[in-house]
């Protein structure tokens, strides 16, 4: 593996801490504490223990027999983290910094959310290792993902709609370090993306790792071989860090991370923030944004909630600016057939999110000889997208 | 000698305590401003803090992320601030301080914005999300020019942060009163006396206090424990509530303030 970050948290240029100096020794703090859990054996042997007993680890790698039929091309293969307790890769994250949490003695957690999936993952370690929990969830998203709200309600966290801004997740985040910072004291903040401040690229990554690391384990059990390309949505990008990071070393795997085009990136309503933004500092640190040329930062636009955020994670800049990841993009409408087409090939619903990730495969596919495999991340379930979905279809639910 | 350095030599000298209003620029517009400045200056503001709206604002409370609302929607940008601390110099002396967070100046270019703030006349900068370890690239640059980093430091600081924060700030020391974004608070803090001997045991620059001062009698409590007190909602929410006479009556409280102080 490669050592990045440096101790700064920077990778090459990316990342790094921009926040206020409230926040900076919660930050000394948990960098430190992070450092010690990760040698230690017991937080390692808990962190296994619930990933394998409660997450259900490891989640299958499927191969998508109709899917590849379909496509006439690569043999696709689905790597199941919608078949996680909580439907998507996000819980592996919050059980592995929840467990550091009680560590570190908080009492609290707080989380932002978009699509609600970090949130309800946050909300079920919360209940599961008996923390308070507030989760901030801009409004736009809280009519979006109304079943995400309630489930995050009954598992006992408080969620709070953020009006401020666009009233989607960088607002949302923008709460949640508001929170954090006037009650830094006993709140842990579970940051669900690699993005922030160090240490949660890092941290995040690594414990998103475990999709990747299963992965490359299946794909030669199964195969005997390495794959030619792994495929994965990318919004601040922690499930495709979390399958891209085992695989780094192999210079023979191809690595596509796919963003959300939107209604185009021609419309100017997208959030392909690699394909489109510039190096600045958001919400805690140095990395790709969609911005104007002041600084500002732009309205974003996707159909996945999940997806509809102006930065994106540092390590992602990096992976960028050293060619090792290619970064593309699917529309809205590519995204929703690529859902349609999963659902009646194989019969899985996928997450309108990892939706972006399957339409880069299903453009790849043809053009490759059946002998290519492609491991595409289908990082969560659709269930939550079903009204968003019968909205673009005309269908009442 | 900088504005800033002169400002607190001469309240030294006459036992006096600064007091420093902020608000944002180009809340609702720039032309404002320029009166908020020359109105508050003849109300005896010692110092005076602008603040650059940025689109993020994830240090303050509600006040002050509508008024960065009100001043973005009317077009306000750092280029356009400076033009108007530009314009402010002509007529005052009073020492400006600018306060963004990284990322406006940061995308303006940190050469071009060391060497136009210098030019227009600004005398500190301000950046809340910029801590001390990410600061050398704008300290330098700034101090090669004259323009001082003000740095922020907070109830949280470690006395380790605090002698490093002090080494890289000029100008004086800005205290975060509470843990929090800023806003009005009713209660004072008893924190403050705490953090304040903290911090001049590894400084001699003055000590300022800032976020959730909210009436004159107040900052005369504060006063008491550092050299110059901040307040930013009190003022930005009378420019929200009156769109007619902001200008006359946010004067008149910088000028409570001020008497408050010098009681």
């Amino acid at each position: 593996m490669m050592s990045i970050p440096d101790e700064r948290g920077y990778f090459g240029d990316y990342g790094g801490r921009f926040v206020p100096e409230t926040l900076m020794p919660a930050l000394e703090e948990l960098s430190e504490s992070y450092r010690l859990a990760k040698k230690d054996k017991e937080f390692n042997h808990r962190f296994k223990y619930y990933l394998h007993q409660y997450v259900g680890r490891p989640s299958p790698l499927y191969f998508a027999c109709g899917l590849t039929r379909h496509c006439g091309g690569a043999q696709i293969y689905l790597k199941r983290e919608d078949l996680n307790h909580t439907g998507a890769h996000k819980i592996n994250n919050t059980i592995g910094q929840l467990l550091l949490a009680g560590r570190m003695g908080k009492t609290r957690v707080i989380a932002e959310t978009g699509a609600g999936q970090h949130g309800v993952a946050t909300a079920t370690a919360a209940a599961l290792f008996g923390f308070q929990c507030s989760v901030y969830m801009g409004e736009e998203d809280v009519h979006r993902q109304a079943l995400n709200v309630f489930r995050m309600r009954l598992l006992g966290a408080e969620v709070i709609t953020v009006k401020s801004g666009s009233r989607t997740l960088k607002d949302a985040m923008n709460e949640a370090i508001r929170d954090w910072v006037t009650n830094v004291e006993n709140t842990y903040y579970c940051i669900g993306s690699v993005a922030g401040p160090h240490p949660y690229p890092e941290m995040v990554r690594d414990f998103q790792a475990v999709i990747g690391i299963e992965a490359r384990e299946q794909i030669l059990e199964h195969t005997g071989r390495l794959p030619d390309y792994v495929i994965a949505c990318v919004g601040g990008g922690s499930n495709a860090m979390g399958i891209f990071y085992p695989f780094l070393q192999d210079k023979e795997v191809k690595l596509i991370g796919v963003e959300a085009a939107g209604h185009g990136l021609e419309s100017g309503r997208h959030c392909a923030t690699l394909s489109r933004g510039k190096p600045g500092v958001l919400q805690g640190s140095y990395s790709y944004v969609l911005q104007d040329e002041h600084g500002q930062v732009l309205p974003v636009h996707s159909i996945s909630a999940g997806l509809d955020y102006p930065g994106v994670g540092p390590e992602h800049s990096y992976l960028k600016d050293i060619n090792r990841v290619v970064y593309t993009s699917a529309e809205d409408g590519e995204a929703v057939k690529a859902f349609q087409l999963l659902c009646r090939t194989d019969g899985i619903i996928p997450a309108l999110e990892s939706a972006h990730a399957l339409a880069e495969a299903v453009k790849l596919a043809p053009q490759l000889p059946p002998e290519s495999i492609i491991i595409v991340n289908l990082s969560g379930r659709g269930d939550k997208d079903v009204n968003t979905m019968a909205k673009m279809v005309g269908a009442k639910v | 000698m900088n504005r800033i350095d002169n400002c607190f030599a001469n309240l030294k000298e006459n036992g006096q305590k600064a007091f420093i209003p902020f608000v944002t620029a180009g809340d609702p517009d720039l032309g404002t401003t320029v009166e908020l400045v020359r109105a508050m200056t003849g109300a005896g503001a010692d110092i005076i803090e602008l603040g650059v709206p940025y689109s993020e604002p994830l240090a303050d409370g509600p006040v002050i992320q509508k008024a960065v609302q009100r001043s973005l929607e009317r077009g306000t940008t750092l280029a356009k601030i400076l033009e108007a601390v530009t314009i402010i110099r002509k007529t005052e002396q009073v020492p400006l301080v600018l306060m963004s967070y990284y990322n406006p100046i940061l995308q303006y270019g940190l050469d071009n914005f060391v060497q136009h703030a210098v030019e227009a006349g600004v005398d500190g900068v301000i950046v809340p999300d910029l801590p001390v370890e990410e600061c050398p690239p704008l300290f330098s640059r700034a101090l090669e020019k004259g323009l001082y980093l003000i740095q922020l430091v907070a109830p949280t600081t470690t006395e380790a942060r605090l002698k490093k924060i002090a080494r890289f700030s000029r100008g004086f020391i800005y205290c975060v009163s509470v843990t929090g974004v800023t806003g009005v608070r009713e209660e004072t803090n008893n924190q403050i006396a705490n953090l304040t001997s903290r911090v001049r045991q590894v400084t001699s620059l003055p000590v300022g206090i800032g976020f959730g001062v909210s009436a004159p009698a107040q900052a005369a409590q504060i006063a008491r424990h550092c050299d110059a007190v901040i307040a930013g909602s009190v003022l930005v929410k009378i420019i929200e509530n009156n769109s007619d006479n902001a200008v006359s009556m946010v004067a008149g409280l910088v000028a409570d303030f001020k008497s408050a102080l010098s009681g």
